[in-house]
């Protein structure tokens, strides 16, 4: 139950947010930098920790409802306590994170361990005051948004408006006010009139950064639709639909499996998105849409061995990708992140078109060490220190990853461990 | 790397060998290789873990990749026999064979195109769908005349079999679900399994259920769970318009 399955920054780094299989939600505080270490930024400690979701019984269709958190978004903050949105399959709640560091002392009518006393006692009245106390976190659910999916909530987005969101289930969008839960827009719906001619499902969908009118949402079949709500208020028909023809010569019967997206993210300028597909990530310009203006490849030695990851279903596991922070410091950097087999993460530079290959593991990297590039050999001779694509742990797969906002930190997720890196510094 | 106990037939890296093969020796393998990839995936489209609804992306991914080797069968002429009753009620749980029965060579120049998944079609009026169980408990290899009579049979439904190949993967799913293992059946005795169709298998949800489903389940026997026989025709049509509202709304 302590599958990590999804993690997320907020908006200022101070935070890293992890849910989990058994509905729980970690969260992990940057500490303040420390003026003696100036050479290291803050490590990352547990700063609160609360169920967020439970497993729930649904007695109509006698099936349960998993309490795995699918994603956790951030609200940006307005005032000292800290939002987030989770969700699981159904139900997405806001939770309110606030901490307590006083409390009042001196009441005339309680004594300082909450028993009352007899009011014939009280001689003298006094007025109580805050004392400081040891730090305590409180997470509290605001707010819950319940029974607007039939499917399953894959994505939750959070619009630039700070006022509205929007969750996407396998065939449905919907439009949130943070304010009202018993009402929700449905916005896109592609569930077609008889079931049995269902061919396409939604697989994610995220709001422009800038325009609070514009999302996207992508497709199983490797399509991504933008849509422009000013347009109709039922936005199934899409104002740019993005799709790259496919390759003849890698047609294979998995063809339709690999193209399925399984993330798609803005850029932070909002002109560009990434999407992730089972083989590659893709960057593409909103202003084309006939095909990607970029394509790395993540695991392309994959590709040949489709059929035996079709078997043991590895070839509908959904890796998330991820850009680097918004801040452009000196030596602007472009990077592109995402996970792989073996607690392998790929980055690659836009820039240089770099790639590097690194791994999230305890038994091969030591703390404070610089991570070591990896190499998977394809085919043929191995060299010394590369791993052959036989040898590769299909069960130790890295699905989530994230990057700090502003700093060079990121945040990488195996099965059941958070790994923290940062670069080095000078 | 590989998990299931499935025979491994796979494309991985063959389908260059294959290519160099000259004649006959080639095309039979790359049949086998897509049966068993065939067969893989309706293995997978079975095995949906009832307590959880089944991920829906996944079985739409399954269902296309089905669907298309389907039609890749439908144009190549190649025809496939699935063998469901070959030891009587015995193999039940194992609704898909992967004995490949292709056709002689002249019946494939003569181009005859019927659906691969045919005689899973119990669409048809009772009578038919009685020759179509008759015809398969019978042979168990392949024999001339039982290609001949099935393939009669499927040339008078051929239209029926393109259009209708979705609502194969329809009984498919639902015949599946009243084979379905006994520790499922111990857990839900009390939900009626026969509701399910491909609508609900892959989405969970109870949708309109036809007569049909019913009709079809008498005509395969035996393990069908006795439960979901007698409560099926009784309560089918007040649960269904229970559902029918509770969908709508």
């Amino acid at each position: 139950a302590d599958i990590i399955s999804t993690v997320e920054f907020n908006h200022s780094g101070e935070l890293l947010a992890t849910g989990d299989k058994g509905g729980r939600v970690v969260i992990f505080q940057q500490e303040q930098e420390n003026k003696s270490q100036s050479h290291s930024r803050g490590e990352y400690n547990v700063y609160s920790t609360f169920q967020s979701h439970e497993p729930e019984f649904d007695y109509l269709k006698s099936l349960e409802i998993e309490e795995k958190i699918n994603k956790i978004r951030w609200l940006p903050q307005k005032n000292a306590a800290q939002f987030l949105l989770s969700t699981n399959d159904k139900t997405i709640k806001l939770w309110k994170i606030s901490e307590r560091d006083k409390r009042p002392e001196g009441y005339n009518l309680k004594e300082e361990d909450g028993r009352y006393r007899d009011p014939t006692t009280v001689t003298t009245l006094r007025v109580p005051v805050f004392r400081p106390m040891d730090l305590m976190v409180e997470a509290s659910p605001r707010r819950i948004f319940a029974n607007a999916h039939t499917y399953h909530i894959n994505s939750i987005s959070i619009n630039s408006d700070y006022e509205t969101y929007l969750s996407a289930d396998d065939l449905r969008i919907n439009l949130w006010h943070l304010e009202i839960t018993d009402r929700s827009f449905n916005i896109v719906d592609i569930k077609p009139a008889n079931m049995e001619e269902l061919t396409e499902v939604i697989t994610a969908a995220e709001f422009h950064p800038n325009s609070c009118n514009t999302f996207v949402y992508s497709s199983s079949k490797g399509t991504i639709r933008l849509c422009d709500m000013r347009a109709s208020a039922l936005c199934d028909r899409h104002s740019k639909l993005f799709e790259e023809p496919e390759d003849p010569s890698n047609r294979s019967f998995f063809s339709e499996i690999i193209s399925s997206i399984s993330d798609v993210k803005f850029s932070h300028s909002g002109r560009y998105m990434m999407t992730r597909d089972y083989l590659s990530v893709k960057i593409w310009d909103l202003n084309m849409e006939n095909r990607p203006v970029e394509t790395y490849q993540v695991h392309e030695y994959l590709r040949s061995k489709l059929c035996s990851l079709y078997e043991n279903d590895c070839i509908f596991d959904k890796f998330e990708c991820c850009w680097n922070g918004s801040d452009r410091q000196v030596g602007f950097m472009d990077i592109v992140m995402t996970g792989s087999y073996n607690n392998f993460f790929r980055m690659f530079d836009r820039n240089t078109k770099r790639d590097i290959t690194l791994e999230a593991s305890r038994e091969n990297n030591k703390p404070r060490t610089v991570l070591k590039p990896r190499k998977v050999c394809a085919s043929g001779k191995r060299k010394k220190d590369e791993i052959s694509v036989d040898s590769l742990d299909f069960n130790k797969k890295i699905l989530h990853t994230a990057w700090h906002p502003k700093e060079n930190i990121i945040a990488v997720a195996t099965t059941n461990n958070l790994y923290i890196f940062q670069d080095k510094t000078n | 790397m590989f998990v299931r106990g499935l025979k491994r037939k796979c494309f991985d890296g063959e389908e260059d060998i294959e290519g160099t093969l000259t004649g006959i020796k080639a095309i039979p393998s790359y049949n086998l290789q897509r049966q068993s990839l065939l067969d893989m995936s309706l293995v997978k489209l079975q095995l949906c873990h009832m307590l959880v609804e089944p991920n829906l992306c996944r079985s739409v991914l399954i269902a296309n990749t089905v669907r298309q080797i389907q039609e890749e069968m439908t144009q190549d002429g190649t025809w496939q026999m699935i063998n469901t009753q070959s030891t009587g009620q015995a193999s039940l749980d194992r609704l898909v064979s992967t004995d490949i029965l292709c056709r002689s060579s002249k019946e494939q120049a003569e181009g005859k195109h019927v659906s691969g998944y045919s005689t899973f079609n119990k669409d048809f009026e009772g009578d038919q769908t009685q020759d179509s169980s008759e015809t398969m408990s019978t042979a168990s290899s392949v024999q001339a005349p039982r290609n001949l009579q099935s393939n009669v049979w499927e040339m008078e439904n051929s239209q029926e079999n393109k259009g209708n190949f979705q609502k194969s993967l329809d009984q498919i799913f639902e015949t599946l679900e009243n084979k379905s293992p006994n520790s499922v059946e111990d857990l839900f005795s009390e939900v009626d399994n026969s509701y399910y169709d491909l609508d609900t298998m892959l989405t969970g949800m109870m949708s309109n259920t036809k007569m049909g489903h019913c009709d079809g389940l008498d005509t395969f026997s035996s393990p069908a769970p006795t439960t979901s026989n007698s409560n099926c025709k009784s309560d089918l049509n007040e649960l269904d318009h229970i559902v029918e509202i509770l969908v709508e709304s």
